[in-house]
Formats: structure tokens, C-alpha cells, sequence
């Protein structure tokens, strides 16, 4: 026969500060949890949230980021003559052909960072229609205008509208401000090529983005391109491109996530440990009265463990609930891999949550273990002897 | 001049606004030597008068002098002094410490002598041996009967030579023939080493064990008419009857 | 028997509790103790930057190059002892996985590096091979490397397959000084840059002043001398470079401090609140002590002295763990985290949780056992 769950309920609020001090203990894990893991995602989500599949990128052969790659002028116009590009009612192609740098620049709080500057050919709102204007307007092209990413903003000196950047030897006035779906876009600053160019370092392109005229002619280009022998390029899905360059500081976030977690778990698990066991020790009566009832050892064992599950979800539900408030809140860093500053926002998901809530359920179990384990060895002589 | 004198004691505990007097102008003198014994009715305020004498707790008026102290007035401090010194406690529960070991159970008030660390085990041994439980030195608590364990708590009780033995209601956890033991134990203590006792017993067959038996009743003590009984040092004269106190004490003659 | 005793045989009542009271409580300074070293760690790299040493980078940022022309110019200069420069070369030795630094650099730079250690006789080598590289002894305990293997790396910024014989090993003269990079000739970097039309340029300069003092003057000189070229300069004490290195990693730090500290807080929590049990669970024989004469100083200390010995054990744990793994043992994890050693401010700190939570978890049973009467505490159990 099972034992009732709300005797267990009544138990545990019977022993109001012993209860609360363990769920305490395993609320902060999963707030902790669900924190490392908001952060993880909301980098992660930043960066796999930019570009649209349907775009195509393309570096220099052997480049591992923008930064490194370099294309000529003349190998740009080829690959946006491609047959496989998607062109506009005039003719002229889906396309981007991109100056990347970083820029050391200072943030707001005095530290130093390394701002993106991104030139981009006047197709780009076209082939990234995710990026529209929130204030101001646009660059015109030929002048030495800038438009900020909205994750820059309050997070960057010289970013507000009329304020002027300074690029080597060049003044560039901001005249907008931008955002794109939350995607590192957001952390650029976006120009045109050509000015831009002219600032940094010389006729070189770092990345050209093409439409595909058909979503499915991804392999019939790469194939193409590989058949030109003038072409030294690589292509990679838009998406697929800001994705990998997420694996590092992702990959690390993550494992200092779980790293810490899991050794903090081990510490909350042995506090239930202990908390149950002085449970069991305070109910030791109660036990063999149970038993006398009738109830089975396995019952007795599955109630314990309820218990300790009942007290673990409620303060798992207590860490989440404390996790929410951190939703949103914005931090920024230098991703090493495509050397320039992302913003991103700590990203709490249905699903951090429910790990955080089985997470929370796992410790209870492995923590009411022992204990109900004991309870239900326990004789009947035991509880009875002396209270 | 009495080993014990109580004047006028009152003792009142506070229920949200009730004030319930449990001892109401008590007055009690026991002699040096005697072993005595107060009896009632449940609740009548036996375990308060012995916390009372044993400096557990103060009165909420009136005086309790012990061997010419005034215990009532101490600060907590000097009061716990006072009782690792005078006073030897057994309960109806044993209370023993279930991780020490006898031996090492009866030692624990020595810790606060300044005796050194053999004298202690000397004299903790001496203090089994005289319960006759020399060869049960190394058992824990829990590997003893309940008699057994009794015998160390009384054990534990004499270790320091106290002044006045108190018990309340050493017999009221254990079988008769364990009673029976516990009992004459405390009669040898009394007759053999001259302790003073007071027990509180609800068992009449155990009172009759003592030299001199008070009923406490309605917050004032009624003596039975029994005679004391010469022991030990033979102090003969019963308690004095307190001067003028409310509701008459009769104590024994 | 003495006092002692009985602290032992109360730890020993519950051994279970007790010894994972210890091991919870040696985990949460364990984590505080890893958590505050790698952050202190990440902070002091700023320290080890020289004062003596100035870096002169390209104004818009690292990774725009300055004309190799101008080291005449910089060796020149009032105050400059010798120039060295350096440039990044990012190759990738095999998969992208594999990442480790590597750089070209010119005999000047590891000349005003003492730190970087190389035998003569491989510097020697080294010195002798056009295509030769010095390699750190843990990338060489990495890779399974040995001295005299040709090794390929392919270029990210400079395409194509590189070749490098290492012809010397290093080791860090100082601890916290990296041992995972691969340097090579800068010439070597110049022949592989001409092919591709992007030679001429270095990525950095390095200028040893001789006069630490003079270094903010020099420094300025520098930028002003540069200031309207078509690449104006950047110089900057190499202190002052590698604090603006640390500082690009933005408040992650901050972050994963707060979080790593809100559940060490936890844990201390729990154990607090299971050695305040312990002692609530004995409030009747805490009675008993006192009816005995034990006063509340002596129960205090009794209380005590069981929570200094809990967390005792644990700091001998948490903390002593970590000695053992960074200071002793050089854990990197896994080469993540190079150069980690527990400071004597982080291991005080860890003294003081230590000091806190034992107060803490002694403090509320003591309280309540002064507050205790007796007399009801004895009805309770009698
Ligand atoms: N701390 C206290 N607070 C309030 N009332 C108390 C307290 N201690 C005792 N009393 C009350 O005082 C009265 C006497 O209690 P006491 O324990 O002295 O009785 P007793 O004679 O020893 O009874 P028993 O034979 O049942 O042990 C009882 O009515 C009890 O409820
Ligand atoms: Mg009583």
C-alpha cells in the first residue's frame, strides 16, 4: 500500500527551517544552474540567430574568421555575377561585399574593447532584411556616415545619433541606429564599403554574402566556385558561418557551467543527505508506527524519497523563480574567435528551466537515497525502544 | 543549624495572563543526613521545589539556603558553580550522554573540578564501583538496562561528593525489581556515606525507604506523621515547622 | 577523559553528517577557493606586464599591422634600448580544435624576454634554421612533439601549408609565464608574406626603455611622432596593454563570480544549518551539562569547538585541494587555465568564510542554548 504524499508534505512543512535551509541549498544550485546556463544560451542564441539560411558566405580559402580573410575587389565582382545569386527586378545581385575590422575602442565603463566595423555594399538591407532601422536613418554611401547595432548603444562611447567615431584618420558621423532579430549584427557598426575601406586597410574585402536565386543551389555555387581556378574561397551558410564562430566562448561557458553546477550539486546533495537522515532520526517512532500499520518497507523507502523529491522540486521551483529576473539583462565581451565585442542577454528558455527543475528532481532523489533507505531498514524495535 | 532551609518560598509561572502559584509560601528545613521524601499528586509542584534545591531555577519570592548560602539571589554564573559543587541530580530518565561511555559519563561533572585527569578516572571508577557497576566501565548507555543505567546516572550524581543528593523519581522508568535496586542503593548512600537525599517518588512502598516523607499539596507541604529516622550521621530532629507560614506546615516531630 | 573527549564523541554521533557536512563544506571553499584563483589569476596577468617594456601597436587596434619601417625609426629614439617586433601568425596545426598561439618573431624580442628560457644550445639550433620555431614544453608535452620534427601548420591569415622544424624547447622563467606557444622567424613570416603581397608590416613593436620612468614620455613621443602617418601608432606600457587585453573579456568575470559565490553561499547555508541541528537535536543533554554546573561559557565553548573542528576539516580540505591541485601539482585544466596558484588573499578569504560560517553555525545553537532554561528543557525530556 502507498503512503499518502500529503503526509510527506505535512512533514516537511512540520520542520519549517530544516526544509527550507535544503531547498534553499538546492534553489541557489539551479539558480546557478539556470544563470550559467542563460548566459551559455544567450551568446550561443546570438549567434545562431544571425543570418538567414538562404545566404551564402564567403571567405578566403583557409580563414578562420572575417578578420583573417582577405578578398580582392576583382574576385568580388565575379563571385556576385555568379548565375546561382538571386538578383533584384534591376538586375543588380543579392549580394554584400563586406570590409570587416575591429576597431579598439572604449566602452562606457572605461574598459577596452574591440568594436566591429562592418562595410557593406548597398544591397545589404535586401540580403539581411532582418536589420531595419529603430532610429535615424541609413548611411548614405560615399559619405563617411555610420549606423550603430542597437546592442552598441548605452554599452559604447560615441555611439548616439550625431555623435562623431574617429577611424584612423577619419571622422565618421553615427546617423542610426539598427537592430537585427537580436543577432551579433547588433553588436556591429555598419558603414559603407567603400568609405569604410578607404579608413582601414586599403581595396580588400574580408567576406562577400550572396542570395541563392534557389534555397537548394547551395551545393551546384560551391561547386561552381571550386571549379573556378581563380577563386581561392570557402562557402558556408550565413547561419552556419556565425555558428561556429560561437564555439569557443560557448563551448567554455558551457563548461564552466556544468563545472560549477555539478560541484556545487555534489555539496547541496549531501546536505539533503543530511537532512533527511535527521528526518528519519527524528521520526524513527513515527516509522515503526507506519510499519505497524501495515505499510511496507518499500513503501516506506518510496515515501521518504517523495520527501526529499517534494523538498528538492520546491526548491527548484524556488531557484527558477529567483532565476527569472535575470532575463534580459545585457553583457557584452570580446569573442576571441572573430576577435570583436558581442552583446548578448542572458536568455532564460522554457527548456534551461525544466533542466533546471530535473536537475533539481535528480538531486532529491540521490539525496533522499540513503536516507530512506535507512528509514525502511530501520526495525520496528527501533523507533519504539526509546523516542 | 538545618543543611536546607527554604522560607516562604512562592513560585508562580506566568500562562499568557494566568498566574498559576504552584509553591505558595512553602517553608522546608532538612537536616544534614536525612533522606527524605516528598510525595503528591501529579502537578502538585515536586520537580519545581527540587529545581528549587537544586539552584535549576530561582523562586519567585522567599529565600533557600543550603549549608548557610543564600542560593536563591546567585547570579547564573556563580549558581552553576554552586551546583557542580553541592548538588548531585538524578532524573526519572537517566539523561545520560549516549556517546560517552560509563565511565566516561560519571567523569563529566569531575571536568569541572580541578582535579587532574587520573584523579578523575579514580575517582569516577570509585563512584561505579560503588553502584556495582565496576565491569560495565565501557559500555555506552544504549548497551545498558535500564537499572544499569540508572545506577550510573546515581553514579555520576555522588561523583563530585555533593551536599544533597535530589532525584526525581528515580524508580518512575524502571521494573520493580530495578526500583528495588535503585532504592537500596540510595538507602546504602544514605546510611553507608551519610548523604543527604531528597527523592521524589509517587510510589508510597519506595517512600517508605526514606527516614522522613512530605506530601506536597496545593502548593504547601503536609508531613505524614512518620517518624524520621536516624541515618547515617543521625541528625534526629525532623524539619522545623516554618514560623508563620500561610496555610500551616505541619511538619513531622 | 577531558573536555576534548567529548567534542570527538559528539562529531562521531552522527559519522555520516559529520563527514559530509566536512566534504560539503570542503566542496563549497573548494569552489570558491578555483573561482577567486582563476579571476585573481586573470587579473594579475596585468601585473606580470613589464614597466621597462613599451608595446606599440597600430592605433586602430591589434589587428591592424604597423609598417616594419618604422623600427629604425623607433631604435632611434631618446630612451629605447632595443626594438623587437612580433606578428601573429594563426596557423592551425591540423583542426581548428587544436588552437594554440603562434607568432614570428625577430631575435630582439626574445632577447628582451627572459622569461621565454631556451638552452644556448637550441637557441643556437634555433638561430641556424631558417624555418626553425621554439615551442613551449607543455605544447610539446601536447602534441607528443619532439625536438628536431618538422610540424605544418595551415595559414588562416597567410593561405597555404607552413612547414616549422622546432629546433628548441622553452620553459616559463617565471610562473604564470605561458608555455603553449610556438615562435618562429619573423623573416621566415616575411618570405611567406611576400609571395602574398602583405609583407612589410609587423603586428607589434616591443621597445625596452632603459629608463622606467621615462617610459609615459617615450610612449608619447611615439604616438606624436606617428600621429599624422597613414598608420598613427599606439604605445603603451606592456602592463597597461595586457590590463586592456583582460579588460575586453568585459563583466563575464563579474558574472560568474556572483553565481559561482551565490551557491557557495548556499552550500555554507546548508552547513550551517546541519551543525545548528546537531546541536538543536541535543538541547536535552545540553540541559543536562548545565544541571551538572557546565555554565553557558562552557557549553559555548563545547559548541564551539565542534564547529572550528568541521570546518576545520573543511578548509583543511577545500583549501589544502586546491594548494595541492594548482600550487603543487600545476593543474591547467586541460591547458584552459595555464598558471594558476592560490594567493594568500584568496586563501585568507577562504579563512574567512571559514571564520564566518563556523561563528555562524555556532552562534544560533549557543544562543539558544544560553537562552535555555532547564528546567523546562528536562520537562520536556523527563
Ligand atoms: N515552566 C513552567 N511553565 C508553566 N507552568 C509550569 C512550568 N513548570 C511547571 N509548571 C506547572 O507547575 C505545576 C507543577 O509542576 P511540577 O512539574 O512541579 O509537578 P510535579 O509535582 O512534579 O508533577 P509530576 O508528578 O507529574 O511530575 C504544574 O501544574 C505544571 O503545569
Ligand atoms: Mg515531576
Amino acid at each position: 500500500m502507498k503512503i499518502p504524499l500529503i503526509y510527506n508534505i505535512r512533514s516537511v512543512l512540520h520542520r519549517p527551517t530544516t526544509s527550507l535551509a535544503t531547498a534553499l541549498g538546492i534553489a541557489f544550485v539551479v539558480l546557478t544552474f539556470v544563470g550559467m546556463l542563460a548566459l551559455a544560451n544567450g551568446f550561443r542564441s546570438a549567434m545562431i540567430s544571425t543570418g538567414r539560411p538562404d545566404n551564402v558566405m564567403l571567405l578566403r580559402q583557409g580563414a578562420d574568421s572575417e578578420i583573417s580573410s582577405g578578398i580582392s575587389r576583382e574576385h568580388a565582382s565575379i563571385v556576385r555575377s555568379l548565375p546561382e545569386v538571386a538578383k533584384l527586378s534591376d538586375g543588380r545581385p543579392i549580394a554584400s561585399a563586406d570590409a570587416y575590422v575591429v576597431v579598439a575602442k572604449p566602452r562606457l565603463d572605461g574598459s577596452e574593447t574591440h568594436m566591429p566595423v562592418r562595410g557593406v555594399s548597398p544591397e545589404v538591407f535586401e540580403l539581411r532584411d532582418e536589420v531595419r532601422i529603430i532610429e535615424g536613418r541609413s548611411f548614405e554611401p560615399g559619405r563617411a556616415e555610420v549606423i550603430v547595432g542597437r546592442g552598441l548603444v548605452g554599452r559604447m562611447a560615441d555611439v548616439e545619433i550625431g555623435a562623431t567615431i574617429r577611424f584612423g584618420q577619419q571622422d565618421f558621423t553615427v546617423v542610426g541606429h539598427f537592430e537585427a532579430d537580436g543577432s551579433v549584427f547588433e553588436s556591429e557598426v555598419w558603414g559603407d564599403a567603400e568609405t569604410l575601406m578607404a579608413a582601414f586597410r586599403g581595396p580588400v574585402f574580408q567576406s562577400v554574402t550572396v542570395r541563392l536565386a534557389d534555397p537548394e543551389a547551395f551545393d551546384a555555387l560551391v561547386a561552381r566556385i571550386e571549379a573556378d581556378p581563380r577563386l581561392q574561397l570557402q562557402a558556408k551558410r550565413e547561419p552556419d558561418f556565425f555558428a561556429g564562430q560561437a564555439q569557443f566562448l560557448g563551448t567554455m561557458l558551457e563548461f564552466i557551467a556544468f563545472f560549477v553546477t555539478i560541484v556545487m550539486s555534489i555539496g547541496a546533495v549531501f546536505g539533503a543527505i543530511n537532512t533527511m537522515d535527521a528526518m528519519v532520526a527524528a521520526r524513527a517512532r513515527e516509522i515503526s508506527v507506519l510499519q505497524t500499520l501495515g505499510f511496507q518497507r518499500r513503501s516506506v523507502m518510496a515515501s521518504f524519497l517523495a520527501e526529499a523529491v517534494v523538498i528538492a522540486l520546491a526548491g527548484g521551483a524556488l531557484g527558477c523563480l529567483l532565476a527569472l529576473p535575470i532575463n534580459g539583462i545585457q553583457t557584452s565581451t570580446v569573442n576571441w574567435q572573430s576577435f570583436g565585442e558581442v552583446t548578448f542577454a542572458f536568455r532564460v528558455s522554457p527548456k534551461i528551466l525544466l533542466q533546471g527543475m530535473i536537475f533539481a528532481g535528480i538531486m532529491g532523489l540521490v539525496g533522499g537515497f540513503l536516507p530512506a533507505r535507512r528509514a525502511a531498514k530501520q526495525g520496528l524495535a527501533a523507533g519504539m525502544r526509546r523516542g | 543549624m538545618p543543611l536546607v532551609e527554604v522560607r516562604d518560598v512562592r513560585k508562580v509561572y506566568r500562562r499568557d495572563t494566568v498566574e498559576v502559584p504552584v509553591l505558595d509560601g512553602l517553608n522546608l528545613d532538612i537536616e544534614q543526613g536525612e533522606f527524605l521524601a516528598l510525595m503528591g499528586p501529579s502537578g502538585s509542584g515536586k520537580s519545581t521545589l527540587l529545581n528549587l534545591l537544586a539552584g535549576l531555577d530561582s523562586p519567585t519570592s522567599g529565600s533557600i539556603r543550603v549549608g548557610g548560602e543564600e542560593i536563591s539571589s546567585m547570579k547564573p554564573k556563580r549558581l552553576a558553580a554552586w551546583r557542580a559543587r553541592h548538588v548531585g541530580f538524578v532524573f526519572q530518565m537517566y539523561n545520560l550522554i549516549p556517546v560517552l561511555t560509563a565511565l566516561q559519563n560519571v567523569e563529566l561533572p569531575l571536568l569541572l573540578t580541578p582535579l587532574n585527569k587520573k584523579q578523575r578516572r579514580e575517582h569516577a571508577e570509585t563512584a561505579l564501583r560503588i553502584v556495582g557497576l565496576e565491569e560495565r566501565m565501557h559500555h555506552f548507555p544504549r548497551q545498558l538496562s535500564g537499572g544499569q543505567e540508572q545506577r550510573v546516572a546515581i553514579a555520576r550524581a555522588i561523583v563530585t561528593d555533593p551536599t544533597l543528593i535530589l532525584a526525581d523519581e528515580p524508580t518512575g522508568d524502571l521494573d520493580a525489581k530495578s526500583a528495588e535496586e535503585i532504592l537500596d542503593l540510595l538507602g546504602r548512600l544514605n546510611a553507608e556515606y551519610g548523604k543527604t537525599i531528597v527523592m521524589v517518588t509517587h510510589d508510597p512502598h519506595a517512600a517508605e525507604r526514606a527516614g522522613r516523607t512530605l506530601h506536597l499539596e496545593k502548593g504547601v507541604l503536609v508531613g505524614d506523621g512518620a517518624r524520621p529516622v536516624a541515618a547515617g550521621a543521625g541528625a534526629v530532629s525532623g524539619a522545623g515547622a516554618g514560623a508563620g507560614a500561610a496555610g500551616g506546615e505541619e511538619g513531622a516531630r | 577523559m577531558t573536555r576534548a573527549t567529548l567534542v570527538r564523541a559528539n562529531l562521531g554521533r552522527h559519522k555520516r553528517r559529520t563527514i559530509l557536512t566536512v566534504l560539503g563544506l570542503g566542496i563549497a571553499l573548494f569552489l570558491f577557493v578555483t573561482l577567486q584563483t582563476f579571476l585573481h589569476t586573470l587579473r594579475s596577468i596585468g601585473d606580470i606586464g613589464s614597466e621597462t617594456h613599451l608595446v606599440v601597436t597600430n592605433k586602430l587596434g591589434i589587428v591592424f599591422p604597423l609598417p616594419m619601417a618604422y623600427r629604425a625609426r623607433l631604435q632611434a629614439m631618446e630612451g629605447v634600448e632595443s626594438v623587437g617586433y612580433a606578428s601573429w601568425f594563426g596557423g592551425i596545426y591540423q583542426d581548428p580544435s587544436n588552437f594554440f598561439a603562434n607568432f614570428a618573431v625577430d631575435p630582439e624580442y626574445l632577447a628582451m624576454y627572459p622569461e621565454i628560457v631556451v638552452s644556448p644550445e637550441h637557441r643556437e639550433a634555433f638561430m641556424a634554421d631558417r624555418t626553425g620555431a621554439i615551442v613551449g614544453v607543455r605544447l610539446m608535452e601536447r602534441f607528443g612533439w619532439q625536438v628536431g620534427q618538422t610540424v605544418t601548420l595551415q595559414g588562416t591569415i597567410y593561405p597555404g601549408n607552413h612547414d616549422f622544424t622546432i629546433r628548441g624547447v622553452y620553459s616559463a622563467g617565471r610562473k604564470g609565464f605561458d608555455e603553449t606557444s610556438l615562435f618562429f622567424h619573423h623573416r621566415y613570416l616575411e618570405e611567406i608574406a611576400r609571395n602574398q603581397g602583405m609583407d612589410g608590416v609587423v603586428g607589434w613593436y616591443v621597445l625596452k626603455v632603459t629608463d622606467p620612468n621615462q617610459a609615459a614620455a617615450i610612449a608619447q613621443a611615439v604616438d606624436e611622432a606617428y600621429e599624422n602617418s597613414a598608420s598613427p601608432t599606439r604605445a603603451q606600457t606592456e602592463k597597461a596593454f595586457n590590463l586592456s587585453f583582460i579588460g575586453m573579456y568585459g563583466n563575464i568575470g563579474f558574472f560568474l563570480n556572483a553565481i559561482g559565490m551565490a551557491v557557495v553561499f548556499a552550500i555554507l547555508m546548508v552547513s550551517a544549518n546541519t551543525m545548528a541541528m546537531s546541536a538543536r537535536e541535543r538541547f536535552s543533554e545540553i540541559a543536562v551539562l548545565k544541571t551538572l554546573g557546565f555554565t553557558d561559557g562552557d557549553v559555548l565553548r563545547i559548541v564551539v569547538a565542534e564547529a572550528a573542528w568541521i570546518v576545520g576539516l573543511g578548509l583543511a580540505l577545500g583549501l589544502g585541494g586546491a594548494v595541492l591541485l594548482f600550487n603543487v601539482m600545476d593543474f591547467d585544466m586541460g591547458g584552459f587555465a595555464p598558471g594558476l596558484s592560490v594567493s594568500p588573499g584568496v586563501a585568507l578569504g577562504a579563512f574567512g568564510i571559514g571564520l564566518l560560517i563556523a561563528t555562524a553555525s555556532a552562534a544560533i545553537p549557543a544562543m539558544q542554548a544560553a537562552r535555555l532554561k532547564v528546567t523546562d528543557a528536562l520537562r520536556y525530556v523527563a
